[in-house]
């Protein structure tokens, strides 16, 4: 019965998680931590640090370390089948509703200005991590008093002059600049 | 079974579309735009399997449902290239690289979160990640400008003023906007279609 229950647990975090990851953390706090006590919250924290290190979204990792604890593998996988089965099913229909009715002058019309704020999130995102990148933090406030990491802004403008000159692929660019990076660091000792 | 044609009658093979969702998934660090970057990038400049216009679209679409971004983009992406089928395969591919790493990192945790090498690896990558968004935002934000709309480069900065700035959330600003586009069509009606294109 337990992989009921974490099945229907992630299911209830997959079906109200509006807004990204860390949207995701307070109800996977409430439901895991607090609710069934299947983590501790020194768990919960390892966790967090896990999720910020590896790829992925927060859900799908916070499902495979809490489905792994409690039932290794097959534990694993159904959490992260709870986690993803809303999603599946109400972008499923939004899709179909999507392709049957694109051509609408009203769906057009909304469409047409939701393209503009798309691009403008998509920007802000990509400020976000440039910022981090640079000064190791986003918060315009602290970003005066913060070091200046010149190597990561040389990576970052040779990284844009490949993808736009050279179009080179992404994965290239993210393994590139680790590998680089690391060892840019390691020769100036700032590791 | 592999080669799927959609609904445009293109030929998409099921198996590559498998892949390179697993290779995107198991190198999106960053976030769910991070994905959206990467998945542009590959369909659309690579591949030529969907344009700027869908991309934003089903961007669009999987905010406005819940859950993981990364996950309902796999999810719309998919059904648009390859139906159903399209979309649970590329789910697939989607979920299983972040299930094995995490499995894998469960076992070897204190080894992987306190080495010195990983954690300057995961700082440095940031610098690569922000420039595949700069690149995707140059594009799509290029794409505006060259409409030549006024009002869509005037709602292109409001849009990042508010979310950017008063961090308003992704899915407030998509029901102002549908409100906005809803009125605007209002509008357009009214006038009686003399002014259609404006």
């Amino acid at each position: 019965m337990i992989f009921l229950q974490m099945f229907l647990t992630y299911f209830q975090i997959g079906l109200f998680s509006f807004g990204g990851g860390y949207a995701a953390m307070p109800l996977i706090q409430s439901l895991v931590v607090d609710g069934k006590g299947w983590l501790t919250m020194a768990e919960y924290t390892d966790l967090l640090t896990i999720a910020e290190m590896t790829p992925g979204p927060i859900a799908v990792n916070s499902a495979t370390f809490v489905g792994q604890k409690m039932a290794g593998l097959p534990g694993a996988i159904v959490c992260t089948l709870g986690c993803i089965t809303p999603s599946v099913i109400i972008v499923l229909i939004l899709a179909w509703a999507y392709t049957k009715y694109r051509n609408l002058d009203v769906v057009q019309s909304v469409l047409g200005e939701l393209r503009p704020a798309v691009v403008a999130m998509i920007a802000g995102a990509g400020l976000t991590i440039i910022l981090m990148a640079f000064f190791g933090t986003s918060t315009l406030s602290e970003i005066p008093g913060s070091p200046i990491r010149f190597i990561e802004m040389l990576l970052f403008a040779g990284s844009l002059i490949l993808l736009r000159l050279k179009k080179a692929g992404p994965i290239q660019i993210i393994f590139g600049t680790a590998v680089v990076g690391t060892i840019l660091y390691t020769i100036v000792g700032g590791i | 079974m592999e080669i799927i044609e959609n609904e445009s009658k293109q030929k998409i093979s099921l198996v590559r579309l498998f892949f390179e969702m697993m290779k995107i998934s198991a190198f999106t660090f960053g976030g769910g735009f991070v994905i959206i970057g990467m998945m542009r990038k590959k369909f659309c400049d690579e591949l030529h399997w969907v344009t700027d216009e869908e991309v934003l679209d089903m961007t669009t679409i999987a905010q406005s449902a819940p859950g993981a971004l990364a996950v309902n983009s796999a999810v719309i992406f998919g059904y648009r290239m390859a139906g159903v089928p399209g979309a649970l395969i590329s789910t697939l591919g989607t979920v299983i690289p972040p299930i094995t790493i995490i499995s894998i990192v469960c076992l070897i945790y204190d080894a992987f979160s306190t080495n010195v090498i990983v954690q300057t690896a995961l700082r440095v990558m940031r610098a690569g990640v922000g420039a595949i968004i700069a690149d995707v935002t140059i594009d799509l934000g290029m794409n505006v400008f060259k409409s030549g709309n006024a009002l869509n480069i005037i709602l292109m900065f409001a849009a990042f003023v508010a979310s950017w700035f008063f961090k308003v959330s992704a899915i407030k600003i998509i029901l102002i906007f549908i409100a906005l586009g809803l009125a605007m069509n209002f509008l357009r009606k009214k006038n009686g279609g003399k002014e259609a294109k404006a």
